[in-house]
């Protein structure tokens, strides 16, 4: 007798999620299936990559990956042309890492028309996210935030204990935005509700389940985007959110990607990156453009495009 | 869980009142009220006092949907009153309900099979209600092999063990809670399982504080349904915390409100 496979077929879809104007819109999420499983499910929209670039030089990156950008990591504006023009990123990610005190406090005002710039240039969508310092993201972002209304960016980052502010700005300014917990399925759910809760469209968050690196606990954050999205198919809307993962700056933060060969590095994004795809990633931001276009063939491959 | 809403029945003086003089907006509102806090599908039943049974269960089909596109739970012992409520019914009804009686069944179910609806299917027959779970599961088993001769899926099934007052049959309680694990197991796809949550403290002190205790026990034993007044929130938040217990919905600290936002 033939073995007939169980296939599971689930009622809620993953909320769309688009990110930018017009033409180069980009849309996450939108499936109804665990990732790939075409059998049970569909992927409307495919996993999407990011460049990351930072808004200043780079001060500890490696040099294996710095030194692919050659120059223009001196001049954001140059730098997001390279990752676009050059290798092809459809969408970017920016972080505003010289606003944080310990690369410069760099004021709302400096970092605007960088932004203007690169979205005169590009015309590709950006994610936006803050140095990393709360207090310091609270005063840039708002402003940020508004000279940039109506780009429909994606802003970054809010988290259970430091939310309300981007989300009225996001909120006032139509943007959307991403909303982090630490590899807790329980907290991320709250940050959802909390932020939904000050009238923020549900349907514009994004999820940072907090990303993780090949090496360090990479099945862990599995188990989580798992569980969450097995709950959100099955109608929990709370978690039926777009995930995105920082890869790049994850997978280049271990010693094992920068303290060894480029081709080491770069595997290690590749390896984290593929992970997280088959976590149910929707959002990559990552880093080397050699990873980047390997984990594009992937992604082409896993979605059976030719 | 599938909660359907109890307080639109012409036994409740109000309710009955209204239907005698055709107050809309009594039924409407509670229909509004009920949806707010959680209900499903509404019962909808004429009462013991009528004069026009069909003629109000129109009435109150009508009444309602004019409000409310909800599911509704077409609640009268009478076949006539029940399909007079199905003519009208714009989403998929349930029928409230069906004995194991064989002519009752036969009647009911092929109302069922007419107007595609799901089907309350009660574990006692005409000597009554059975006193232990083993004629419970007879009788529930009756139903289902009824059901599958008239090609009714039995996931349409809503198999009650029929709740009783805890002052006047104490021990009927574990009985009843035992069923319900017990129908779960009868038949692929399992059938849902439902009870008339109210029934257990009738004539007690503490009506709140025994359903509320009654339902999340019931819930752990594998209830899918109940009949209940959803306006009773500490009732909802208990039902709400026993299915986040079981791990039905993920934990969050605002879980009732996540509940709630779906």
């Amino acid at each position: 007798m033939a073995i007939e496979l169980v296939k599971e077929r689930y009622a809620s879809p993953i909320n769309t999620l688009e990110i930018g104007i017009g033409g180069k819109a980009v849309k996450i999420g939108g499936q109804t299936t665990l990732p790939f499983l075409f059998d049970e499910g569909a992927m409307s929209n495919p996993p999407v990559i990011a460049l990351e670039m930072l808004d200043c030089e780079p001060s500890d990156w490696a040099d294996s990956l710095r030194s692919r950008y050659g120059d223009c990591v001196k001049d954001p504006v140059k730098w997001a042309d390279k990752c676009v023009k050059e290798f092809g990123s459809k969408i970017l990610c920016v972080r505003l890492q010289s606003t944080h005190p310990d690369y410069g406090s760099k004021k709302a005002e400096q970092v605007i028309p960088v932004l203007r710039s690169i979205i005169k240039n590009t015309g590709v969508p950006l994610v936006i996210v803050g140095g990393g310092d709360d207090e310091r993201d609270n005063e840039v972002l708002p402003k940020v935030s508004q000279a940039l209304k109506g780009e429909n960016c994606l802003f970054g980052i809010a988290t259970q204990n430091n939310y309300k502010t981007l989300t009225a700005t996001c909120l006032a300014d139509g943007h959307s935005i991403i909303a982090e917990s630490p590899i807790d399925i329980n907290i991320a759910k709250q940050t959802n509700i909390l932020i939904s809760d000050m009238g923020f469209d549900s349907s514009r968050i994004a999820m940072h389940p907090t990303t993780t690196s090949l090496g360090y606990g990479m099945e862990y954050v599995y188990s989580i985007m798992e569980r969450g999205r097995l709950a959100a198919f099955m109608g929990d809307k709370m978690l039926a959110m777009p995930f995105i993962l920082f890869v790049g700056a994850e997978a280049w933060k271990t010693k094992e990607a920068k303290d060894f060969s480029a081709v080491q590095g770069i595997g290690w994004e590749l390896a984290t990156a593929v992970s997280m795809l088959q976590s149910g990633a929707d959002l990559l931001v990552m880093r080397h453009p050699e990873a980047v276009e390997a984990v594009g063939k992937y992604i082409k491959n896993a979605m059976g495009e030719k | 869980m599938i909660v359907i809403g109890e307080l639109i029945n012409g036994m409740y003086k109000d309710v009955g009142k209204a239907i005698m003089n055709k107050e809309a907006d009594v039924i409407q509102h509670l229909a509004v009220d009920q949806m707010k806090s959680g209900a499903t599908a509404l019962d909808v039943n004429v009462g013991p006092y009528s004069r026009d049974p069909v003629g109000d269960m129109k009435w109150l089909v009508e009444t309602i949907q004019s409000v409310a596109q909800v599911p509704l739970s077409l609640d009268s012992t009478r076949i006539d009153v029940i399909e007079a409520g199905l003519k009208l019914a714009s989403k998929r009804a349930i029928i409230n309900s069906t004995s194991a009686d064989d002519d009752r069944m036969q009647a009911i179910f092929l109302l069922a099979k007419k107007y595609n609806t799901q089907v309350v299917g009660l574990a006692m027959d005409k000597t009554g209600v059975p006193n232990n779970k083993e004629m419970r599961l007879e009788l529930a088993a009756t139903i289902v092999a009824k059901a599958i001769e008239f090609d009714i899926s039995t996931g349409d099934l809503f198999l009650d063990p029929v709740v009783l007052p805890i002052n006047v049959a104490q021990a009927q309680g574990r009985e009843a809670l035992e069923s319900i694990r017990e129908f779960r197991l009868l038949c692929d796809p399992s059938p849902n399982t439902i009870i008339g949550l109210s029934n257990i403290s009738q004539g007690t002190k503490f009506r709140s504080l025994v359903n509320r205790t009654f339902i999340a026990m019931a819930i752990a034993n594998g209830l899918t349904s109940a009949i209940l007044d959803p306006l009773d929130k500490e009732l909802m938040d208990s039902m709400i915390s026993a299915e986040m217990l079981l791990n039905k919905a993920i934990y969050c600290d605002s879980f009732l409100e996540a509940y709630r936002k779906k």
